[in-house]
């Protein structure tokens, strides 16, 4: 047995599970409260890469003003699409046509422009508008047994073939390379194998802030208001707490989440639009086999298939590609609701 | 997906309309080779059963799947494999692809009907991508390059399919059986179990339905009409490819239903129909085409969630009572 090959596939399998494990875990704090499943999430993981590798290009902020920076911008376009599409998704009416086609080709606009060689000031408009959204807010999430989050799906689906579509009008497929930060570059000799010291940081990265996500849910008072929430959004409102601006902050905090696994992507893989529609549907297989009740389940579900992926593609390549959704399928039939789901 | 209009045959007036509806759909394709281009209405007719067998589905089931693309492009490998590979004559070919595909359904629909809602769009997308990298590794789909140059051959040894026209009236009696077969299920008393579990599933199981079966029996026909819609487009492209599987095909299933009406019984036919078009004419915008379908999905969930069938539908409702 060559150790040295299979610690190097479980180390890549490692990393594939950060990449799930953050995704995941985004999926799964949205759907708590919005009762959506974020379809975008790979688009904007997708956008994350890309705007790290703007902010280097076009301004020379380096990675980890990116790593700062990327979570902060995306999120807020997720506040944006939350405020200007997702809230919408209950009300019909006659002027809300015009006012969607509108609203579509306005957020068209935004992006085609946003990478144009525009000033820097220009990102200003966004974030003003969503302060604005922000505090002109009124609305409650919808009930989780209503039919309303299949159209939740479709919506985001249409979200993410539009901005798929747009990166792609701009850039072609081919991939452009986002350079590893000096101070990661090098390898560790760790005796029984070589760690380069970029991918030991992701996983490090990644684990920390899925732990920090557990912590900020589980254990704080903010956390605490928000798994209230996610029970009985009326009772929480009537206490006084504000649920749609907190609704529309978790959209935004899930959406960084992708964001800021795009910027930790970039340096490994090639920044290229289709990037993110394959891993996403790997990540909606994950999310079936961990179940969205939990998010220990969705970091150790997310964690745990990347390790067996890995181990995979050293024992029995052929199945690497297709291993999580044998395991999914071998889940359904024995535990419908998932390792870490409740019903 | 409650909101959808369900059509049911209340009154004698909607039967007349339906009748009246067909009347001109029938007149409209028997008319169409000679409007456009032969080949092109080929493929229109086979995206738009396409579209009928995937609204049996999500109109009348109420189970949105996000992998037909599964179904469809196993159906048109195979079809491709069988005419090329084995030389079988095209109507076995067709119906080896739509064989694969029931099959196919019936594994998926075991594992799929096991949860619900946005859990089943999940799974099926999944499982769809499982299907996606089986045909990208298998030796027989021939991996990137799919199968190419699949003989047309003759009808029964007699017609010859070479010639566009009768390939064309082939192609539409295949799709006009299959519209009515749907039509004849949607209608039968299975059919209305359906639509009954779509409203209130647990009703439906307190009155003593095996609700199970009917969602895996309702997702096999599906499965295995598009995968006749699959089988058949193999055979009028002359390929097979692995667009037919990818994800962007069960994407495009959905909207084609979204935009012409989840539901309705003409809906997915009209939906097809516009989606098709637009492709093929405005082909040489390139990612235009996937931003305005993308747009088009935001906007029909937004405010247009009955699609155009579905207003049409609606407006000569009110016209009746009012």
């Amino acid at each position: 047995m060559n150790t040295q090959a299979l610690f190097g596939q479980l180390l890549i399998g490692l990393i594939n599970g950060s990449f799930y494990a953050l995704l995941s875990l985004g999926l799964a704090v949205i759907f708590g409260l919005l009762n959506i499943i974020n379809f975008a999430h790979g688009a904007q993981y997708m956008m994350g890469a890309f705007v790290a590798y703007f902010l280097l290009q076009r301004w020379g902020l380096d990675y980890w003003w990116a790593l700062v920076l990327v979570p902060i911008l995306v999120g807020f376009t997720g506040v944006v699409v939350d405020r200007l599409l997702l809230s919408r998704l209950k009300k019909v009416g006659k002027l809300d046509q015009v006012y969607g086609l509108l609203l579509a080709a306005g957020m068209w606009w935004m992006l085609d422009r946003a990478f144009a060689g525009q000033p820097i000031w220009l990102a200003i408009v966004p974030v003003a508008l969503w302060i604005f959204l922000v505090v002109s807010d009124k609305r409650l999430p919808p009930k989780p047994d209503e039919p309303d989050h299949l159209y939740g799906l479709l919506l985001t689906f249409g979200l993410a073939l539009v901005l798929e579509g747009a990166f792609h009008h701009q850039f072609g497929s081919a991939g452009l390379p986002y350079s590893m930060p000096d101070k990661l570059q090098g390898v560790q000799n760790l005796g029984f194998m070589f760690l380069p010291n970029y991918r030991g940081w992701v996983i490090f990265a990644s684990l920390a802030i899925c732990l920090a996500t557990w912590f900020l849910i589980e254990r704080t008072k903010l956390g605490a208001y928000l798994r209230a929430a996610t029970e009985n959004p009326t009772l929480v409102q009537a206490f006084g707490v504000n649920v749609p601006r907190m609704i529309t902050l978790t959209y935004g905090f899930g959406v960084g989440l992708a964001a800021l696994a795009g910027v930790f992507a970039a340096p490994i893989y090639q920044v290229s639009p289709q990037m993110g529609s394959s891993l996403i549907i790997v990540v909606f297989a994950v999310v079936v086999i961990g179940g969205m009740g939990s998010i220990m389940g969705s970091i150790l579900t997310g964690f745990g298939l990347g390790i067996i992926e890995g181990l995979t593609k050293y024992f029995y390549p052929e199945a690497s590609s297709t291993v999580i959704f044998v395991i999914m399928a071998i889940v359904l039939l024995i535990r419908p609701q998932g390792l870490f789901g409740q019903r | 997906m409650a909101t959808t209009t369900a059509a049911t045959p209340g009154s004698i007036g909607e039967a007349r309309y339906e009748r009246n509806a067909f009347i001109v759909m029938l007149v409209a394709m028997l008319a169409m080779p000679f409007v456009i281009y032969p080949n092109f209405a080929m493929q229109l007719l086979c995206f738009a059963l396409f579209a009928c067998a995937f609204n049996l589905l999500i109109g009348f089931g109420g189970l949105l799947s996000f992998g037909h693309a599964m179904f469809f492009g196993m159906g048109s490998y195979l079809s491709a494999h069988a005419a090329t590979a084995w030389g079988l004559p095209i109507e076995v070919a067709i119906l080896v692809g739509m064989a694969t595909s029931v099959v196919l359904g019936a594994v998926a629909g075991l594992l799929a009907i096991r949860r619900q809602g946005i859990y089943f769009a999940m799974i099926t997308l999944a499982l769809a991508q499982m299907v996606y990298f089986f045909c990208l590794r298998a030796p027989f789909t021939g991996g990137e390059n799919g199968i190419q140059s699949v003989p047309r051959g003759k009808l029964l040894g007699v017609l010859d399919l070479n010639q566009p026209l009768p390939m064309y009236y082939f192609v539409l009696a295949i799709f006009l059986a299959a519209f009515l077969l749907i039509h004849r299920i949607i209608h039968s008393p299975f059919g209305q179990v359906l639509k009954a579990i779509r409203e209130n599933e647990p009703r439906a199981v307190s009155l003593g339905y095996r609700t199970e079966r009917y969602k895996l029996a309702a997702f096999v026909l599906s499965a295995g009409l598009a995968g006749l819609a699959g089988a058949t487009k193999a055979i009028v492209v002359g390929n097979a490819s692995l667009t037919d599987v990818y994800w962007a095909m069960s994407g495009e299933v959905v909207l084609m239903t979204l935009l012409g009406g989840m539901g309705t019984v003409f809906g997915p036919v009209v939906g097809a129909f516009v989606i098709i078009s637009m492709q093929f004419y405005l082909a040489e915008l390139g990612s235009w085409v996937i931003i305005a379908q993308g747009i088009i999905f935001v906007v029909c969930v937004l405010s247009f969630r009955r699609g155009v069938v579905g207003e049409i539908e609606a407006w000569l409702r009110a016209r009746r009572k009012g």
